[in-house]
């Protein structure tokens, strides 16, 4: 924990640096009267008549979900890439890297399924 | 954080003026952005306030501070202002987790009656010695700001903005993280530090057992990862919605992208976040691939400090790792205006064409590129018939 204490330090700095800017910006800039078109949402001039767009197409969320998947697979070969020099050094070189072709082989098989089952086509 | 207060408070300091110094790039770079397209595009550029339109810099800042706040009528305006202040957290923690220069190694000495030191000071915000996870997960909370940007501004052209800057900064993180493998299959560590030292000598490698060594190279990481070096600066350039990846804020289809909302100070953060990323991409491209903030033959901590050798060890110490501050500082500034070259010279994909390179093409590259340093290295360094 009190490793993490110098983030945590600087990320509270940044937000309170950026609320301050914010709160200057407020109390130089200009004053406008309230007007109700102005604070329309931007829409090329036509009336907005829903309440913004909430509905998000669904290539997205598949997106991210293979990217979940993907991601938690990479992480995996970092602490593997981290001794690889150590198991060559101690002779077992041949069998830190037969395993990791392993796992490889299944993350190779995965993102072909992906590309064959045109998950990642878009329009 | 420090034994002591004088510790802590150096240490504070110091994070701070990272943080400010990030905060003090970004005008810079906006002035040599639109000073470099106007020659780049045969015009003038900003070059009516002071010299060389320098002190267009201080007036923009004034017309940041005194545009009209606005907040929309149908936006949800606590998340309206979070937003801003999300985009500048990610480049701030990563960029102070990432070696400036050699540590400072201060001598203990005696005032206000007291006993100080001794003390090392490293020259970066905080060091965890697993540099690159660190920066990896720090930098991909990005895409939290973004999102909250389009959600806030409940604006359709700002929201679909966000889930584009979104969905391509997630897709390019994969062959990201994987070609930053292969550094680390090469170096052995996670720790910047430790990867500067293991360049800063001569191109040295085991070849099938036998110790190779070519005295004119530097030990850098371009000579062994290429391919790998390539993948990760053009993922960056789409981590930091530069061009030619920054659909998010395509004008011609998205008005202006999540920042549609946005004006004055609140815009002017956004641009912080963005040139951060720049700052942290160069950094880790000069870091990975390009000798961090040593030159061999002629800028190596050995070296430079051998020319303060008459000085006390304390100042010594402080002006060796300034100059190799000044090396790492420059050959950053060789990375960031690649970065605005390539935003002159590039024209924008396409969306499709966007998450098809990524994943259809960089992410087996890279994959690829893991495979060959595997095979390599093993080939290479194993003891073979022992």
């Amino acid at each position: 924990m009190s490793q993490l204490l110098p983030v945590l330090l600087l990320a509270a700095f940044v937000t309170v640096f950026g609320a301050a800017l914010m709160g200057l910006a407020n109390l130089l800039s200009a004053k406008a009267k309230k007007n109700t078109v102005k604070g329309e949402t931007y829409e090329c001039g036509i009336p907005a008549d829903t309440s913004g767009s909430t509905k998000v197409p669904i290539k997205f969320y598949l997106t991210a979900i293979l990217f979940i998947l993907f991601d938690i697979e990479i992480i995996f070969m970092y602490p593997w890439a981290l001794t690889y020099g150590d198991f060559i050094s101690s002779g077992y070189g041949i069998y830190a890297f037969s395993a990791m072709a392993v796992f490889i082989a299944v993350f190779v098989f995965g993102l072909f399924w992906e590309v064959k089952s045109k998950a990642l086509e878009w329009e | 954080m420090g034994s002591d207060w004088f510790e802590f408070t150096v240490n504070f300091i110091k994070m701070i003026l990272i943080f400010l110094m990030m905060v003090q790039i970004v005008p810079l770079l906006v002035w040599v952005e639109r000073r470099g397209s106007a020659f780049i595009q045969n015009r003038l550029g900003p070059n009516r306030v002071g010299p060389l339109g320098l002190m267009q810099l201080l007036a923009d800042a004034v017309k940041f501070l005194t545009k009209e706040e606005f907040v929309p009528a149908r936006g949800h305006s606590m998340l309206f202002y979070l937003a801003p202040i999300a985009a500048m957290i990610p480049a701030t923690l990563a960029l102070a987790a990432i070696p400036l220069s050699v540590p400072i190694h201060v001598e203990a000495f005696e005032w206000l009656g007291q006993n100080w030191g001794p003390y090392v000071f490293k020259f970066q915000g905080y060091d965890f010695g697993i540099g690159i996870v660190f920066v990896l997960g720090v930098s991909s909370l990005a895409a939290y700001a973004l999102l909250l940007a389009g959600y806030a501004s409940n604006n359709k052209y700002a929201l679909f903005g966000a889930l584009r800057a979104s969905a391509q900064t997630i897709s390019y993180e994969l062959a990201m993280g994987l070609s930053i493998v292969g550094v680390i299959l090469l170096f052995g560590t996670f720790s910047f530090s430790e990867m500067v030292t293991a360049q800063a000598h001569a191109l040295s490698f085991s070849f099938f057992g036998q110790p190779v060594e070519i005295s004119w190279l530097p030990n850098w990481g371009i000579f062994y990862q290429p391919l790998g070096a390539l993948i990760l600066f053009a993922a960056m350039f789409a981590e930091a919605n530069r061009l030619p990846f920054d659909l998010p804020e395509a004008e011609g289809e998205l008005v202006a992208g999540y920042h549609t909302e946005y004006s004055g100070f609140k815009f002017n953060m956004f641009f912080i976040g963005e040139y951060g990323h720049m700052l942290v991409a160069s950094a880790l491209m000069v870091i990975f691939y390009f000798g961090g903030y040593t030159l061999y033959p002629w800028l190596t901590p050995a070296t430079v400090s051998s020319w303060f050798a008459d000085l006390s060890p304390t100042k010594a110490s402080l002006f060796t790792a300034l100059v190799l501050h000044v090396v790492l500082l420059l050959k950053i500034v060789v990375f960031l205006w690649i970065f605005i070259w390539a935003r002159w010279t590039l024209p924008r994909f396409r969306y499709d064409q966007l998450m098809d390179l990524g994943w259809r093409k960089m992410l087996p590259w890279a994959l690829f590129n893991t495979v060959v340093t595997a095979i390599a290295i093993l080939v290479m360094r194993h003891q073979w018939g022992q």
